[in-house]
């Protein structure tokens, strides 16, 4: 997974929350896709970048006590769905708070954190995660 | 069109098989299916194989031609490919050779599904899990396998009022069933007492929610109904097929807890056999995590959104209304990955030529196998049985 190439392509995406809006029906894509699944062929060529708020709330979640190598250090950490205002939902950590504090329908505000490191001289990957928005 | 028949199955003990490679449990499925059908291995026209992890757990690719080239088949030149779609792998290898007996281009067909998971260790095996994810979007930030479904398990709890012991019942019915399949990984009964207090893994999941990582190889001999007879031959009919597809990423998909996938891939495979719901006489669903146990109930057909809770405990066991997962299922019989969608089938066979032992199920009219991908991604569901 720690490809420089692959985390470089996606840093716009990971590290501002750029988004993707399909112009022809005003859909907002995150994460971005190059085709509207709602107007196929006539969304080519009409999907635009678009910054998104950060905001949101947490659909769902889960404290995750069973990591992959790269995040056993961060056990047990908070994973959720949050659904942005602008309409897409995706998938982050939620930090800075006791788990129990989590709950579903809370607000949240995208935050910039280091997500995980190859080892110990690997490359280090950032993006967003979650606070919640009190 | 030719109508299609299982006339042989064979597959290894699921389990950790410290001592048995790759290419031995495939090859030892693969021959056992042969000698159950009666047939020999050069009467295989085309082979299907499946795996899920083998590219990355084992470092193995192509494993189409690895099976028939141990199978000793390879001076005999058949098609050999392997066919992949994440934990679904097996059912869609399935109707891959279907599909291929169906279009009257071949009359027998060899499915071999093999997975051999125990070559790496736990938490790195988690991250080869994490590849059936969306690797960018969910894995890259720490999702699991596991957590997506304990979010879709949390929210499902939530607006249904379903308790965690409802949860925890699919488990334990399914290694109730286990205790009475020899090839099963985990042969023990479960307590719900055992099942509410185990390790945590993903909460409200914790590690008696979630199907376990085995070893194993299961495989079928597909016939045509022509070659059968002209063979004096014996199957059971594969009588509808069923595949849809949905978001990869979860947070992608109109519901948490609603599986498209299946719902879309059951209504395909029940109106093409001409079936209903209440005609079938066992399931085999793709309980991978507790919560998709109940999920594909009600997706499957078998109770309304938010209710599959009503037919837990009694109406999924072996004597109940719709007996689910005879066999053990995922947690209990095991999942080795690409073996678990064709050892679905090898449990309906033996059901309906009644050499299912304890767990037998009387008279069975008509199964249904749901195999799926992730947190359903994929769904493919099968019919068989009938005449």
């Amino acid at each position: 997974m720690g490809e420089l190439s692959s985390i470089w392509r996606e840093a716009d995406h990971r590290y501002r929350l750029i988004g993707h809006k399909c112009n022809n029906c005003g859909t907002v894509y995150f994460p971005p896709r190059d085709i509207c699944p709602k107007c196929h062929r006539e969304s080519i060529g009409k999907i635009k970048e678009t910054d998104l708020s950060g905001l949101g709330e947490i659909v769902s979640f889960t404290v995750v006590h069973d990591a992959p190598p790269t995040f056993s250090r961060q056990r047990p950490y908070v994973m959720a769905i949050i659904k942005l205002d602008e309409g897409p939902s995706l998938t982050g950590q939620i930090v800075d708070c006791d788990p129990d504090e989590v709950k579903m329908g809370k607000r949240v505000r995208a935050v910039f954190r280091r997500i995980r490191e190859d080892g110990k001289s690997g490359v280090i990957m950032y993006g967003y995660k979650f606070a919640l928005d009190e | 069109m030719s109508e299609v028949y299982i006339v042989g199955s064979g597959e290894t003990k699921y389990g950790e098989l410290w001592d048995r490679s790759l290419r031995e449990i495939a090859v030892e499925a693969g021959l056992k299916a042969v000698e159950n059908a009666g047939i020999y291995s050069r009467d295989i026209q085309i082979l299907y194989g499946s795996s899920s992890l083998s590219g990355t757990v084992n470092g193995q690719n192509d494993i189409g031609s690895l099976i028939a080239d141990f199978s000793g088949l390879a001076s005999n030149n058949i098609p050999a490919v392997r066919v992949e779609a994440s934990s679904a792998s097996g059912a869609a290898a399935v109707r891959e050779a279907y599909l291929a007996i169906r279009s009257g281009e071949y009359d027998v067909a060899m499915v071999g599904g093999v997975e051999k998971m125990t070559d790496i260790y736990g938490s790195e095996m988690l991250d080869m899990m994490s590849t059936t994810l969306d690797r960018e979007w969910e894995a890259f930030f720490g999702a699991t396998p596991a957590a997506l479904a304990a979010m879709s398990a949390r929210k499902y709890m939530a607006d249904f009022h379903v308790d965690k012991e409802t949860l925890a019942m699919i488990s334990v019915n399914d290694h109730e069933n286990a205790s009475k399949n020899p090839s099963a990984h985990y042969r023990n009964k479960l307590t719900l007492d055992a099942a509410m207090n185990s390790t945590m893994v993903a909460d409200p999941l914790n590690i008696m929610d979630c199907s376990p990582i085995s070893d194993g190889a299961s495989a079928l001999v597909l016939a045509s109904d022509r070659y059968m007879k002209k063979n004096g031959m014996e199957g059971v009919r594969i009588q509808g097929s069923g595949i849809a597809q949905d978001y990869l990423a979860l947070h992608s998909r109109a519901s948490l807890y609603r599986l498209d996938s299946t719902a879309i891939a059951a209504r395909k495979a029940l109106d093409q056999a001409k079936v209903r719901n209440d005609d079938i006489s066992f399931v085999e669903l793709n309980d991978s995590y507790s919560i998709y146990g109940l999920l594909a109930l009600e997706d499957l057909g078998f109770a309304k959104k938010g209710s599959a809770k009503d037919l837990v405990p009694d109406e999924i066991s072996l004597r109940g209304r719709i007996p689910v997962n005879p066999s053990g299922g995922l947690k209990a019989k095991g999942n080795p990955m690409g073996a678990t969608g064709v050892g679905q089938f090898v449990e309906a066979y033996l059901q309906f030529r009644g050499k299912a032992g304890e767990r037998q199920i009387k008279d069975p009219e008509h199964a249904m196998l749901h195999n799926m991908a992730g947190s359903g991604s994929t769904s493919i569901v099968h019919i068989v049985g009938g005449d």
